[in-house]
């Protein structure tokens, strides 16, 4: 145990932390409650408003080198792959690069060697020979694993677009290191630890292939550990002890999550939850006279200004998916205690405050934690920072807390898990609203006309019956569901085998709870879909094969958003439906089912490759957004909408419910003070209706016309989408149409 | 009892203080030439909606409105609908909710029958916002089509029962933006003493579309929104 290195906990308040690792009980024995208001905020250093412009160069060449500054073509990315990269080393307080050079991109194959190979080859780069045949010939990937094992019917399912976006080709991510304990504890008090569980892991001698399984990711974590310190070193910094100040907190904890970032390029490599741990140190140097408040903001800028650079080699599919190049920088910001207090503290703002002092961005994703019992002060400055950005998500802490505690983040977008404890095997998501046209076509896929289940009587009547419209449907849903799940089981055996990510492994308790996060997208087409077939008379047009191409509505129907119950009940009922029949299949390593309802900006991709639908919506266009109603269609107003999606059960759905939110300014009030109030009575009443997550953006529809037209004027123009943020000049002119179609909550 | 009802707005942010469930009545004795919701006029229009139905709806929306927030009657001219008014604000009040009237009061007379109705009303109104479109008799007339004494009447009959009320004024470029008028109207709001606030509503075009929709001309084509700057002067002439 740590005896000589007691320095570092100096003033901190005692705790079991002290024994063994537990970053919580360290923050509730020692955070420091800020109520007030954002009076004591400081404005940018010079030398972070010389930084910044350096990056803002850097990120204009990047655009005018068509999306990529450089890339590493050769070597594979590790955590010591790289030397030391600054961007100005005697301006910068927080230090460490992906590569050498700021902008360069890594070179990941791990996930697939494909993969990299396209990143390389749509940008103008060639992978080099050497290392593509060592990734081919030597050294499986990931990407290889997963279609030793695909099947027919798996493989078939991808291509028609019903699975999409699975991670079988990159990095998985959603797994977020608790990163804060090797500022708490240093390295070598975690390798220690870890020494410990792996010899644990002998287990009475008798070694099973889990056991023999767990050893191997032991040791991997162990090796991961040290190639920590060394990286660290190569900066000048010996990472071994506990971090003395809050600089060095923050740097270590930086290294920590830049080890993990130089090894995994996945989908989302979120944060966790570190502003309030930061503060803590923050605080004690404040109460030492060794840091000043701007000291203080100017470090935070540093860092976020770090996590502003977080960049990725993708491919144009990728970018489809997942588009403006996002990274899923998630921090969970604010909550409240088990003991009912807010975990809201000065570095809350300070996170926050970033915002203004380097402008709107959408990296690192910054989630507040919200719940009705948060300080009214941090309320109105969330609020405020939201109306002038666009850059704030929300997530319900209320519906959370209940679930994971009062230490979990959000990975990714929506996903919450308790932080250290628990990861998911991220599952992407299936396409509802294409299963219901195979309910009708007998299990025939409407755009390639393939048999895709086993085969089922397709519908033939000329108007269609809601009973057997949902007796069909039940009967795809259930062939998707199993399918699905032996899918992704398939992905994560494989990914655990050839892409394990040892250091935020490492930075995990020894045993971890997993999930097996399933998603569902088109939930408002399928809902007003069969309102429609309900409630109004649905004809089915047919082409000459037979096949239902298109639908002719009679009459009215009530439609999703409405806040009615007539049409709401059965979005509600999909989703117990659905996850009811996920959760029965077995799951590698005894995952716990989940279910997100999550889009991304894949609801452009999925509407692209899907056919009419009975609600009206023509083939080929934009679902809506996570759990939004489509677009256009919620007219009862904002509350009604809201309302709507707050229906829909999170017990369900634990790995979240994503709702995005537009609104004109003077829609939300007169003056600037009534918009803050308005919105944070729109928060808290979501809240209270047990919402889940919302997206708020703020700004006239006429600013996003603009920027299509002179793209180089709003380099920094940040939208909320669906549970990140994108500079909304990076969106494919696709996908800022859609953004601009959404639902402007604008009515006075 | 039913009401006759143009539309629902589940989230104003405008009529009233905090966020307001928003009932538009159907049905209006004036005819602005500025108007933004001419289909509000038809008194037989819209559809027909029972107050238990809707104060159902209501309580759907209670954490985002009970503290901060409330409902308000806007129409058309909600006062012609005063029975329904009554038993409506009659149970928003058994829930808690502050209740907002916001009228031109285009139909306020001074019969029995009315006043004692109006009276029973006030007891369950928190707030009427009221619109003065203008202080000037022919003026009013000639911009809404009827004198303005009985409106006035109303806004006197409101301080004798100290109901607070919201002013507004609805700022239309060489019609209701004279200097000289304005300050009719402040030492009129002077002389009231129940006046929380003057609010002043520029004149937009938004609406114009519903003229072309219900096949009336749109009398004031040629009249732009007022300038910042006409706004800034007449917030200054009302002391806001």
């Amino acid at each position: 145990m740590i005896t000589t290195a007691l320095t570092p906990w100096r003033l901190f308040r005692k705790g079991k932390w002290q024994s063994e690792v537990d970053v919580r009980d360290f923050i509730i024995h020692n955070y420091t409650l800020y109520n007030g208001d954002d009076y004591f905020l400081q404005s940018p250093t010079s030398k972070t408003v010389e930084l910044w412009k350096q990056v803002m160069k850097l990120t204009k060449e990047e655009i005018e080198r068509g999306g990529i500054w450089d890339m590493d073509t050769s070597t594979p990315s590790s955590i010591t792959s790289h030397g030391p990269g600054y961007l100005n080393q005697s301006l910068e307080k927080i230090v460490g690069l992906q590569t050498d050079v700021p902008f360069k991109r890594s070179m990941q194959p791990y996930g697939g060697i494909r993969m990299a190979k396209m990143a390389c080859e749509s940008y103008g780069y060639s992978l080099d020979k050497n290392t593509e045949r060592i990734f081919t010939e030597y050294r499986k990937t990931h990407n290889q694993g997963v279609f030793d094992v695909y099947t027919e019917d798996m493989k078939k399912a991808r291509k028609a677009g019903i699975i999409t976006g699975l991670p079988d080709a990159y990095g998985r991510g959603r797994i977020i290191g608790d990163y804060r304990r090797v500022a708490l504890y240093g390295v070598d008090f975690l390798l220690e630890s870890k020494q410990e569980d792996y010899i644990q892991l002998e287990h009475d001698g008798v070694m099973t292939e889990e056991i023999l399984r767990s050893r191997e990711e032991h040791a991997e974590q162990i090796r991961a550990l040290q190639e920590l310190k060394e990286m660290a070193s190569s900066y000048g910094f010996d990472i071994s002890k506990p971090a003395q100040n809050a600089q060095e907190a923050i740097q270590w904890l930086y290294f920590a999550y830049l080890a993990a970032i130089k090894e995994q390029n996945g989908a989302a490599m979120s944060l966790g939850r570190v502003s309030t741990f930061l503060d803590i140190y923050i605080e004690r140097d404040l109460s030492e006279g060794t840091l000043t408040e701007q000291d203080a903001q100017e470090l935070i800028d540093h860092f976020i200004m770090k996590l502003r650079l977080v960049k990725f080699a993708r491919t144009p599919e990728y970018n489809e998916l997942f588009s403006g190049d996002p990274t899923w920088v998630t921090e969970s910001i604010g909550g409240i205690s088990l003991n009912g207090e807010p975990l809201v503290t000065k570095s809350s703002f300070r996170f926050l405050h970033t915002l203004t002092n380097l402008g709107p961005a959408p990296e690192p994703n910054l989630t507040v934690l919200w719940s009705t019992k948060l300080p009214e002060n941090f309320k109105k400055y969330c609020a405020k920072v939201s109306i002038e950005s666009s850059s704030i998500q929300y997530e319900n802490d209320d519906l959370m807390r209940e679930q994971y505690g009062d230490d979990y983040g959000i990975a990714c977008c929506v996903s919450a898990m308790k932080i250290g404890k628990q990861m998911q095997f991220f599952g992407a998501r299936v396409n509802l609203a294409k299963a219901l046209l195979y309910a009708i076509n007998g299990g025939i896929d409407e755009k390639l006309n393939m048999q895709m289940t086993p085969p089922l009587r397709p519908i033939t009547s000329d108007i269609l019956a809601f009973d057997e419209v949902m007796e069909r449907y039940d009967l795809v849903l259930e062939w998707l569901a199993k399918l699905y799940m032996n899918t992704l089981n398939a992905i994560h055996y494989m990914h655990d085998k050839y892409s394990y990510e040892r250091i935020e492994m490492a930075l995990h308790d020894a045993e971890v709870m997993r999930t097996m996060a399933g998603g569902i997208a088109g939930l408002s087409v399928v809902a007003d879909s069969l309102s429609a077939i309900k409630h109004a008379k649905v004809h089915v047009l047919r082409n000459e094969e037979g096949l239902a191409v298109d639908y002719r509505i009679e009459g009215e129907f009530p439609k999703y958003g409405n806040n009615d119950p007539l049409v709401d009940d059965l979005a509600v009922d999909i989703v117990k439906r659905f996850m009811n029949k996920f959760k029965k299949h077995p799951t590698y390593r005894n995952a716990i089912p989940t279910l997100s309802i999550l889009t991304i900006t894949s609801n452009v991709v999925y509407g692209k490759k899907t056919g009419n639908t009975p609600d009206g919506r023509r083939a080929g266009e934009p679902f809506a957004p996570g759990a939004n109603p489509l677009h256009g269609r919620d007219t009862s107003g904002a509350l009604a909408s809201l309302n709507s999606v707050a229906k829909l059960p999170y017990e369900y759905a634990l790995d979240g419910i994503s709702n995005t939110f537009s609104f004109i300014p003077k829609a939300l009030g007169k003056t600037l003070s009534n918009r803050i109030d308005n919105l944070v009575y729109i928060l808290d009443g979501y809240a209270a209706k047990e919402g889940h997550h919302l997206n708020i953006n703020v700004f006239e529809k006429e600013t996003l016309l603009h920027a299509m037209e002179h793209p180089e004027l709003y380099p920094q123009l940040t939208i909320r989408v669906s549970g990140y943020a994108v500079n909304f000049v990076k969106l494919t002119k696709e996908q800022q149409l859609d953004v601009i179609h959404r639902t402007f909550h604008e009515k006075l | 009892m039913k009401g006759r009802i143009h539309s629902i707005e589940t989230c104003g942010t405008v009529d009233g203080p905090g966020l307001r469930y928003v009932l538009f009545l159907q049905g209006c004795l004036l005819r602005c030439q500025f108007c933004h919701n001419p289909d509000t006029w038809d008194k037989h229009g819209g559809y027909e909606k029972d107050v238990d139905t809707i104060v159902e709806d209501i309580q759907d929306y209670l954490p985002y409105i009970q503290n901060h927030g409330g409902v308000t009657v806007s129409g058309g001219e909600p006062l012609l609908q005063i029975d329904f008014l009554i038993e409506l604000f009659k149970k928003c009040k058994q829930i808690g909710l502050h209740t907002t009237i916001d009228s031109s009061g285009g139909c306020f007379n001074q019969s029995t029958v009315f006043l004692k109705k109006l009276e029973e009303l006030l007891d369950y109104t928190d707030l009427v916002l009221l619109d003065i479109k203008h202080t000037d008799k022919t003026k009013h007339k000639h911009l809404t089509g009827m004198k303005n004494d009985h409106i006035l009447t109303f806004a006197k009959f409101l301080a004798e029962k100290n109901i607070p009320v919201w002013v507004r004024r609805v700022l239309i470029p060489g019609l209701t933006n004279d200097d000289e008028e304005l300050n009719e109207l402040k030492s009129f709001i002077d002389q009231l003493g129940n006046v929380e606030k003057v609010e002043i509503l520029p004149y937009h075009q938004m609406g114009v579309y519903k003229w072309h929709q219900l096949n009336l001309d749109y009398p004031l084509y040629d009249v732009s929104p007022p300038s910042q700057e006409e706004v800034k002067r007449a917030e200054h002439i009302l002391g806001i």
